[in-house]
């Protein structure tokens, strides 16, 4: 039987990583973002996994990425100075393609910040943070609840499409705790990622015929080479443009081609809004209570909650910039996700952003004299 | 009849693929790697079972060329995704292959705690004194006065001394041997790939065209003759406290190894023994 259990975020997203089949983490303390550690140093060992604190964030991501390429599903947690410190090994797991995933408690920044306080200035960093053009996908939970299924969706989403998931967390949802039902294991969605059906003689780790090729880890008789560089369908370095391109391509299509499977979105009272307030992370329950205060005052207010910051929900946003006559974009940092919505609204909603970067939460106030503005 | 020697080493080779490779001719990584295949092949490893893990630099592309499972990563991080992949698959060979800028500049750190775990690794450093990939710059291992792109004055800085850097982080096998010692070399390394934990094997190579035409010693020959006169078996040196370069098994002693620790926390984990007194 499902329980109800008094939950943290960080237990939630531990759990739920745990869920979806996690059995390896690497990582280095970070507020706010060390009680994840903590939690799975304890619980992996039970589930007959392994934790491993490194010496610091590079090695982290690097001994996840080497863990998933031996077959276990990996992840690691960090917060802003961390999270840029694993920047180029997020660009060797989406250019070797292998799953895994980096939780980001994003804390108040630039620099060392405000490490107790919560902020979401590291959106851009997620989408662009790592160098040359690469996908990505970006998930962002509002609450507990959210911190479990989305860590589980993470997983489910990397395996299926060989990419290093983000799940783009904050302080407050990491730390914060509320009353939450789990499923039982066994009624939990777990994706693994495809094996090769074919001998090794046949097998193409990095064939671009299809959108995602099967992923054999090693040892397993499959002897093949990986590489951060440009690598032909083996896996083996190559210069040649008929061989670049088609990845390239594919790595893209990979993402795009699927959307409707990646891209999740969560709308409310959109049905007859005038005003749609478009957030993410803690900061879509600042905007939910704000919907409701300005509901209360007859304003006609619906609430577009990304779950899936990127690949950006360009459609939903296409459609409500045509709904709607203004967008309202609350979130705690100077705009990054506003400017994603002006460029999909491409100004046919007025779009405005309620921000804060102080290290405070945006109270519904703030939001409703934005929206009476 | 005895076999000639390539015989031993092409079954071990992605011949029909990657050849010919992109080392300068003459470089001491191809005798690095002849020297790694013989000595796989006399512990008789399977290549199913043998992962080559590198950095970044000319050293970094020697796994593209063998028939095993190869990761080649970041500048400075191969021991820390190949200690990923140790604990995923504790039973599996993991052979690591860096620079000397690899491991011991940008990845210094990871070499320092890699050797600290005693995490079972068989760790080959090719020692050129120089940042080969790149061409010819400074590395940590450069001599005190000797020339780089970057040190056209001269190096005022001090070389580091690789072996003593794994033997004080706590490496339980430490060795060093050159390119002209191919023999020796061999030797060690099948040491090394026999030892339970973390073991290094650190070899002098020549980087002729990065290091050695900076340096008067522009020729492959002359670099080996350089190794030949600098350097001096461990047990001679011993005796006369000669300033040359020891070579020899410089460190072999017995610890524990971080794989079969971490199963010791597993079964503690699953017994629920948290907190409680090893
Ligand atoms: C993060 C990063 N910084 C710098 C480089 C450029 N780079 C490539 S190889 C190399 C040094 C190579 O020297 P070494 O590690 O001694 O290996 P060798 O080429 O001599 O075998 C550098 C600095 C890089 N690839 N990545
Ligand atoms: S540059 Fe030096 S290390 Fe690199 S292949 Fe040439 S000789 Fe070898």
């Amino acid at each position: 039987m499902a329980k109800q259990r008094f939950l943290q975020g960080s237990e939630a997203c531990a759990e739920g990583a745990l869920a979806a089949g996690a059995r390896f983490y690497a990582g280095y303390p970070i507020t706010p973002s060390s009680e994840i550690a903590e939690i799975l140093s304890r619980r992996l060992p039970q589930a007959g996994g392994k934790f491993i604190q490194m010496e610091d964030e590079m090695s982290s991501l690097a001994a996840v990425i080497g863990a998933s390429l031996g077959g276990l599903k990996a992840m690691t947690a960090t917060s802003g100075p961390g999270f840029s410190l694993m920047q180029e090994n997020l660009g060797f797991a989406a250019a070797a393609e292998i799953p895994c995933v980096i939780v980001d408690v994003q804390r108040a920044g630039p620099s060392t910040g405000q490490p107790t306080s919560p902020a979401q200035g590291d959106v851009m960093q997620a989408r662009w943070g790592t160098h040359g053009d690469h996908p990505i996908i970006v998930l962002s939970p509002s609450s507990v609840r959210e911190f479990y299924e989305l860590t589980i969706r993470a997983f489910n989403l990397s395996e299926k499409y060989r990419s290093p998931v983000v799940l783009l967390a904050d302080e407050v949802v990491a730390h914060m705790r509320e009353k939450v039902t789990l499923p039982d294991p066994g009624e939990v969605e777990v994706i693994d990622r495809l094996e090769p059906t074919v001998p090794p003689e046949w097998y193409f780790p990095f064939d671009n015929a299809m959108d995602v090729p099967p992923l054999v880890s090693f040892g397993q008789g499959y002897r093949f080479h990986v590489t951060g560089l440009y690598h032909d369908r083996s896996g083996f370095p190559t210069m040649r443009q008929d061989e670049i391109n088609p990845w390239f391509e594919r790595v893209f299509a990979k993402i795009e081609h699927h959307l409707n499977d990646i891209v999740e979105v969560q709308e409310e009272m959109m049905e007859d809004a005038d005003i749609a307030l478009i957030s993410f992370g803690a900061s879509a329950r600042s905007a939910q209570s704000a919907m409701r205060l300005a509901r209360a005052k007859n304003l006609k207010v619906g609430l577009v909650k990304l779950k899936t910051l990127w690949p950006f929900p360009e459609e939903v946003v296409d459609r409500v910039s045509r709904k709607v006559g203004r967008i309202v974009v609350p979130e705690m940092n100077r705009g990054q996700i506003r400017l994603e919505v002006e460029r999909v609204a491409a100004g046919r909603a007025r779009v405005l952003g309620v921000n804060r970067y102080d290290g405070e939460m945006i109270a519904p106030a703030q939001i409703v004299n934005a929206i009476e503005e | 009849m005895k076999q000639p020697m390539f015989h031993t080493i092409y079954p071990y080779l992605r011949a029909s693929k990657k050849f010919p490779h992109v080392w300068c001719p003459g470089c001491g990584n191809g005798i690095v790697l002849g020297s790694l295949i013989r000595a796989i092949d006399r512990v008789g490893l399977s290549k199913d079972n043998i992962a080559m893990v590198s950095g970044i630099g000319c050293s970094g592309r020697m796994p593209v060329y063998v028939d095993f499972n190869t990761l080649h990563t970041t500048h400075g991080r191969a021991l820390a995704f190949a200690t990923g992949l140790k604990l995923a698959r504790p039973e599996m060979n993991v052979i690591v292959v860096m620079g000397d800028g690899d491991a011991m500049a940008i990845g210094g750190n990871h070499f320092i705690h890699a050797a600290r775990r005693n995490i079972g690794l068989t760790v080959i450093v090719i020692n050129n004194m120089i940042y080969g990939m790149t061409g010819g710059q400074c590395s940590p291992t450069t001599p005190t006065g000797s020339f780089a792109t970057t040190a056209v004055y001269g190096n005022i800085e001090q070389p580091l001394d690789i072996s003593r850097m794994a033997e004080a982080a706590g490496a339980p096998f430490v060795a060093r041997s050159t390119v002209f010692h191919v023999f020796e070399l061999e030797k060690m390394m099948e040491k090394a790939l026999n030892k339970e934990g973390f073991a290094v094997v650190e070899v002098l190579s020549n980087c002729h065209v990065g290091y050695g035409r900076q340096n008067d010693m522009g020729s492959p020959v002359a670099m080996l003759n350089w190794m030949r006169e600098n350097t001096s078996p461990r047990s001679v040196q011993d005796g006369e406290s000669s300033a040359k370069i020891a070579r020899g098994v410089l460190v072999d002693k017995d610890l524990p190894e971080y794989t079969a620790l971490y199963d010791e926390v597993i079964k503690r984990a699953q017994a629920g023994a948290m907190n409680t007194p090893l």
